[in-house]
């Protein structure tokens, strides 16, 4: 199997890690702006972003085709853009108004966008890894050489569906790559207080699910990392697992202040940013502060451009609350 | 109108041959859950491995979390898969897949989302199976907005409601009936869909109606022969799916008859039978209705002893007792 250069090798992938950080940018601008417009009362509902953990979504999405499928968590705005989401319709989705992903029937939490193979967020921790692992059997089935990627946080190694949905791939020998997103938090709680044992990767790996652990800020090594686990699962080796440990730099939800937390902790952890950490691999490889600045400011132009559509476009129309339930049965009784 | 040519075959024999001939017509319709590759608990899949192979006929772990799960997911990118739970009390397992995922994925993503499953769940009293293994809870289902509810009492209604269950873009929720498992039935060699949200009238009269479904459909029918040799005659309707159900029919029947009687083997309180008869007091207004009751079992779990689970059932003689009392 070839493998790509490490990304402080020659110059060959800088345009790959150009990328890797203007995904990291976009999702950044995406979740401030969000953050800004909730807090500005324009988004209802609760919000959970995912400030810190860009390198993960970035350097997952980085060796996907558009037909290869992702499951998602609550924290999904970040896998959403990285596999190729279109942030205005995601924009409108948290606005809740019309044009939205979901046409306004899911929000945040239930970000899905089918077109790109982004088969949903979910409001449930775990509950994307059934429907992952059920995903990737249909591909098999249907001959279809598109994987699944399965993103879930490091509270929902906790629950049954984890347990179940590894044993199943492993069983099945199902084209999946499940990815932890270790923040080190689970809700409000400090994952590690809460988890017996050794954690993620042991886990999988007491199943037969092989995979490594790495540092989730560090989006070129993710992207390294995931490169080489996609080929293997796209080779037919069966399910593959990433523990990529990160950290949340803000509470649960937008309404958090996560006072709960030692300040020291959240200050250390931002001086990993992941997105300043490629911005001194980029500058020692040539790249040019202003170049940084060009990046950061059309991605800004973007999010900007999207919350004033999102905050523009109009309400749902009512009776649209009663599309798309069922098929059957569906009309009689709405009233 | 052209001879069809039909077989006598046992309840489970029809919905084998339902799922057989759906399998053999559509490739992307595979079964999963526990045992079906060794045939199924009772028989429900016999010589389906060795027909379809072990892709499309998949004996998994003991997971239902992940067998309802993984079904969904498979849906979701274009297979349609029949997720069998061997026992209806089983599904309590996998609910979170079910009704935040199964019942919510298309609504949630807006129209994306095409949950194309039908959740296979053999249910009710059977043999003196006891409390986690009797249960009959398909009001929570009615309850449960995506959802179709399917509950069939005969082998011709099981084997075309399962080949609408399976061509249907709708999640489709199939109470096989257990103790009915044995029931016989004919059937046509080219099994046709049966539309959901038509009741199946059992018998006709203008005393009461009599509205039922699943396992009590053959104690309503001999409560009916009862009646009947009494001088009451009786309105009896088998429901065949309760989400949608057949309100028109019933509605129709009880203007008539002024009376309507809902019996169910499951639990009274808080049970389907309670909706149907609110429904039709609405629509008819309580001065136009002489009476309507409901009979189903007492707020307890199922016991095991034999003449203690006797005890907790809805009987022919209940019937019988409740519609007199009515007149």
């Amino acid at each position: 199997m070839a493998t790509r250069p490490r990304p402080s090798g020659a110059g060959d992938n800088l345009k790959r890690l150009l990328e890797l950080y203007r995904t990291m940018v976009r999702i950044r601008a995406f979740e401030e702006t969000a953050l800004a417009a909730h807090k500005a009362g324009e988004i209802p509902g609760p919000l959970h972003v995912s400030l810190g953990q860009e390198g993960v979504a970035a350097g997952v999405c980085a060796s996907l085709r558009k037909d290869d499928r992702l499951t998602s968590n609550h924290r999904g705005h970040g896998h959403a853009i990285a596999k190729g989401a279109d942030p205005v319709r995601m924009m409108l989705e948290l606005y809740g108004r019309e044009g939205g992903s979901c046409g306004g029937k899911g929000g945040s939490m239930h970000i899905a966008d089918f077109s790109v193979g982004m088969l949903g967020a979910n409001g449930v921790v775990s509950g994307g890894i059934p429907i992952a692992v059920g995903a990737a059997q249909g591909l098999k089935m249907l001959k279809s050489d598109a994987i699944v990627v399965c993103m879930f946080g490091d509270g929902a190694i906790n629950r049954g569906p984890f347990l179940e949905g590894l044993n199943w791939a492993a069983l099945y020998k199902l084209p999946v790559l499940f990815v932890c997103e270790d923040n080190g938090v689970a809700a409000f709680t400090t994952a590690s207080s809460v988890t017996a044992g050794p954690g993620a990767l042991a886990r999988a790996e007491s199943l037969g699910v092989a995979g490594v652990t790495i540092d989730g800020n560090d989006c070129p090594a993710v992207d390294d990392a995931v490169t080489r686990l996609v080929a293997k699962v796209r080779g037919g080796s069966g399910p593959q697992f990433l523990h990529a440990k990160t950290y949340r730099w803000t509470g649960h939800t937008s309404t958090d202040a996560a006072a709960w937390r030692d300040p020291k902790e959240v200050a250390d952890a931002k001086v990993r940013c992941p997105i300043a950490r490629l911005e001194k691999l980029l500058g020692d490889r040539g790249v040019d502060a202003p170049d940084f600045a060009v990046v950061a400011t059309q991605a800004q132009a973007e999010m900007d451009d999207a919350r004033a559509k999102a905050k523009a476009a109009p309400w749902p129309k009512p009776e649209t609350a009663y599309a798309d339930v069922q098929d059957v049965g569906a009309a009689a009784w709405h009233k | 109108m052209a001879q069809v040519t039909t077989t006598e075959v046992t309840l489970i024999e029809a919905g084998r041959l339902a799922v057989q001939q759906e399998m053999r017509r559509d490739p992307t319709v595979w079964v999963l859950g526990e045992d079906v590759a060794r045939g199924g608990l009772w028989g429900q899949y016999k010589g389906f491995l060795e027909e379809f192979g072990a892709e499309r006929v998949v004996s998994t772990p003991i997971s239902e979390a992940t067998i309802m799960g993984a079904g969904l997911g498979a849906a979701l990118v274009g297979t349609r898969p029949i997720i069998e739970m061997r026992i209806f009390d089983f599904v309590m397992c996998a609910m979170d897949e079910l009704v935040n995922q199964i019942a919510k994925v298309r609504y949630m993503f807006g129209g994306q989302a095409k949950p194309a499953v039908v959740v296979r769940m053999p249910h009710g009293m059977w043999r003196n199976s006891a409390a986690q293994h009797s249960q009959m809870l398909e009001a929570w289902f009615t309850h449960l907005p995506g959802v179709v509810v399917v509950a069939p009492s005969s082998a011709e209604d099981e084997a075309g409601l399962l080949v609408s269950a399976i061509r249907s873009d709708d999640p489709v929720l199939i109470f096989d009936p257990k103790d009915l498992w044995g029931a016989t039935g004919r059937i046509a060699e080219k099994i046709e869909p049966i539309p959901f949200g038509k009741a199946r009238q059992l018998s006709t009269g203008d005393a009461v109606t009599l509205v039922t479904w699943s396992a009590l459909v053959p104690k309503a029918v001999e409560a009916v022969a009862l009646l009947t040799k009494d001088g009451v005659m009786v309105d009896a309707f088998d429901l065949r799916t309760l989400w949608p159900w057949d309100e028109d029919a019933i509605v129709a029947s009880v203007k008539r008859t002024g009376r309507l009687l809902v019996t169910h083997e499951a639990v009274e309180v808080g049970g389907f039978g309670g909706e149907i008869v609110a429904r039709v007091v609405d629509r008819l207004g309580p001065q136009n209705i002489k009476s309507a009751k409901r009979l189903g079992a007492p707020r307890l779990p199922i016991p095991f002893s034999p003449p203690l689970e006797t005890q907790v059932r809805v009987t022919t003689d209940k019937i019988v007792a409740k519609v007199k009392g009515m007149l």
